[in-house]
């Protein structure tokens, strides 16, 4: 069965990732009739379809010609399966590229070949560094307004691993390739108009480059979501814990810790609606069958002994998505896995500058789309992972209890590690 | 209970059924009065068939609440009730006729009923204090859908503004609100509508039969192919003709079109799905197609 990968396109406002995402569309003929019809009624000034306009479907989107939220896309191709996520280019909606980027495997930069790489490219980048997206691709867009200029494309491609290098991507992490969005080149079908050109097109890249799969052999982590307990004729004594296997994989027999209390106890039995299991993976929904009643409740962490000691005072990087600043002091909610509890933010220890990516030691505060280091402290102990271990037990979010607004992504660690880039 | 294989690797429907079940049980965990929105169509039933399975072997803890627009194919309001009985669900209805006919809502001129649903919706969601309610919108649908979030934060006026939506990271999902508002949830997310078919196909999902190929009097409106019922019938000049047909939405009768089709089978669903070259709506929606922005302007009104 063909596979699946998870993409994000990022870059400054006007780069072309819409363009490019139709076009991806377009020419995979993923494009029904009908939504072709509304875009060839919606392109302003007739001429060639405005194959943004596939993704931009929101009308204040359309009215001010740019992207302001994510839209999630499916296509396949006959080797695999794609599920693309168009972000906004605008600095007011990083959030919504923050968005896109989490559960991204693979994230497409754009750049415009005329301007070259810009500060929302730096930044884009770090955000892609800081939540691992595994891969990247720099597409140099707009090549035919450069009259498909071999040396404008190696200066960016140059300017860019620099970027990507100063954050810690291996070489062969990531591909450059020169296109256009709006006339075709390099997206589907290879161009003509780049002879010079020997790397593969975006889709056929799309559809070779390899998917990290799951780990199995990550250590297995489980919040627990719910307790189910039919009580009813057929199950009168049932009792198991349901969730979603985070991280590893589980067999039945064998020991867990849970967390934060660290008693253990035995997996007796995995089951699922559709029969019991002899073991379970990252990414499935199952209930798990324990050997003790040790009073579990939605909230608590069921992992493989060994798992970091819980904690109630950690260090933290932050994606800060708000437009209200954090300042140290602030009192906030923290949702880590199923749990909820309070939180303080002790110090605001760095802050990346996306102009050269250099950090900043004590910037006082994090302003809207900053991305820093921060100390935090909370009111119950949790059983935190680092995110560099264990993403999904390494990350969480930060709400406003008042409001109910989710204010940030945080990651468990350290993981914003950029060398300083050197300025020209 | 019988023990299966060890899995290595779960396949893509069955990560996308993973995904749905994760979604309803943090509902179920973070929220207190969860209902599903039921019409007896094939996302909702999907809807039911997850929320079986995501608490198994306890019954499904949410109500169903079924907006109905009193046009309804009779297979469908048959199939909801016999649905209802067999997972012992308890069945909310709103009626928007109770509303025509006390003249809270005034019947529109062209007769379609599927905008008058939004106020009967939120009267009922008010009225039963649900703070959660599921939908089974996909992001395949439509552009504006395409747009959506798994929770998406309604005023209390129901209403859906997209750029006060909430970053959604990872799986993390943030369900905190205000009293009198409420959060939707899609766990249907990332389905697409072949996905659903060979889902349904897959799990030996029981739908209506109008979704299968059928002989039926219809005649031709806006390029659709719409039936004779409780909501009208054909106007001067339109002709009644018998085709044979399937549905491939089910919505309110006097908009939801037919399209020709001989797939009688879940298979032969599946390969017309495969090949065909409209989405569902543009098939069969006469409502979608009002304007370049009929179902953002929808949704923001409060409408699923
Ligand atoms: N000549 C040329 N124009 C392009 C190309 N790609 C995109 N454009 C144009 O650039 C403009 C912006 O394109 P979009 O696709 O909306 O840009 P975007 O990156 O999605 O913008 P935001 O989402 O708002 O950040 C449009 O007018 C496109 O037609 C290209 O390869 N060549
Ligand atoms: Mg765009």
């Amino acid at each position: 069965m063909a596979d699946l990968l998870k993409l994000a396109t990022a870059g400054s406002v006007d780069d072309g990732k819409s363009t490019l995402v139709g076009r991806l569309l377009y020419d995979t003929k993923s494009v029904l009739a009908d939504q072709m019809e509304a875009v060839e009624r919606a392109t302003v000034g007739g001429g060639d379809p405005d194959l943004s306009l596939l993704v931009d479907g929101l009308r204040s989107e359309r009215e001010q010609g740019i992207t302001i939220d994510v839209a999630y896309r499916y296509f396949a191709t006959p080797r695999r399966s794609f599920v693309l996520a168009d972000t906004p280019g605008h600095v007011q909606y990083t959030r919504n590229t923050v968005t896109g980027a989490s559960t991204a495997q693979l994230a497409v930069l754009l750049v415009d070949a005329r301007t070259g790489v810009v500060e929302q490219t730096r930044r884009h980048v770090a955000v892609m560094g800081l939540l691992r997206v595994p891969r990247l691709v720099l597409a140099v867009n707009k090549m035919d307004l450069v009259d498909f200029d071999e040396n404008t494309y190696w200066r960016i491609a140059k300017e860019f691993t620099g970027l990507t290098d100063a954050l810690g991507y291996a070489e062969d992490a990531v591909v450059a390739i020169p296109l256009s969005a709006k006339k075709g080149d390099n997206v589907v079908l290879a161009s003509p108009n780049t002879p010079w050109y020997e790397g593969p097109t975006l889709l056929e890249h799309l559809e070779s480059v390899p998917v990290e799969g799951a780990d199995h052999d990550a250590p297995f982590r489980f919040p627990v979501q719910y307790v189910v307990r039919p009580r009813t004729e057929s199950h009168p004594d049932y009792r198991g814990y349901a969730g979603l296997v985070a991280a590893g994989t589980v067999r039945v027999g064998d020991e867990v810790e849970v967390l934060p209390d660290g008693l253990r106890t035995r997996v007796e039995g995995i089951d699922t609606a559709d029969g019991e299991l002899e073991a379970a993976h990252d990414g499935q929904s199952v209930v798990l069958r324990l050997a003790d009643d040790l009073g579990i409740a939605r909230g608590a962490e069921l992992a493989a002994p060994g798992a970091p000691e819980p904690v109630t005072e950690f260090d933290a990087t932050l994606a800060w998505l708000h437009e209200k600043p954090l300042r140290p002091g602030a009192r906030l909610l923290l949702k880590h896995g199923t749990r909820t509890v309070q939180a303080i933010v002790g110090a605001v220890t760095h802050r990346l500058d996306t102009e050269d990516l250099s950090v900043v030691e004590d910037p006082g505060e994090l302003g809207i789309n900053a991305m820093g280091q921060v100390s935090l402290t909370v009111s119950e102990p949790l059983p935190l992972d680092r995110y560099d271990d264990v993403a999904a037990t390494g990350s969480f979010l930060l709400i406003d209890a008042q409001a109910g607004d989710t204010l940030a992504a945080g990651l468990v660690g350290r993981p914003l590690v950029a060398r300083p880039l050197e300025v020209h | 209970m019988t023990a299966t294989e060890p899995v290595t690797s779960i396949d893509q429907l069955s990560a996308l059924e993973s995904e749905a079940i994760h979604v309803m049980r943090e509902v179920a965990g973070e929220f207190d009065r969860p209902v599903i929105l039921f019409s007896g169509g094939k996302d909702s039933m999907l809807l039911v068939h997850l929320a079986a399975k995501a608490f198994w072997p306890a019954p499904i803890p949410f109500p169903v609440l079924h907006v109905d627009t009193g046009h309804n194919f009779d297979e469908v309001i048959e199939f909801r009730d016999r649905v209802v009985a067999r997972y012992g669900l308890q069945l909310e209805v709103a009626r928007v006729q109770d509303y025509i006919d006390d003249g809270r809502l005034t019947e529109r001129a062209d007769g379609t009923r599927n905008p008058l649903q939004t106020t009967p919706l939120l009267d009922a969601i008010a009225e039963h204090r649900h703070d959660a309610v599921f939908g089974g919108g996909r992001r395949d649908e439509e552009r504006a859908r395409a747009k959506e979030r798994v929770f998406s934060l309604r005023t209390a006026f129901g209403q859906w503004e997209p750029s006060r939506q909430r970053p959604e990271l990872w799986n993390l999902y943030n369900g905190r609100h205000k009293p009198g508002e409420h959060v939707r949830v899609f766990p249907l997310s990332n389905f697409t509508e072949l996905d659903v078919w060979r889902y349904i196909a897959r799990e030996g999902v029981e739908l209506p039969s109008i979704y299968y190929a059928h002989t039926r009097e219809v005649f031709s409106r806006d390029g659709m192919w719409l039936t004779s019922g409780p909501w009208g019938g054909p106007r001067d000049g339109e002709e009644v003709v018998t085709k044979t047909v399937r549905y491939r939405t089910v919505g309110d009768g006097s908009c939801t079109g037919a399209v020709e089709s001989t797939a009688e089978t879940l298979d032969e669903v599946l390969a017309e799905v495969r090949e065909s070259r409209l989405t569902e709506r543009g098939a069969t929606r006469a409502d979608d197609r009002l304007s370049e922005a009929a179902m953002e302007d929808r949704k923001r009104e409060g409408y699923f």
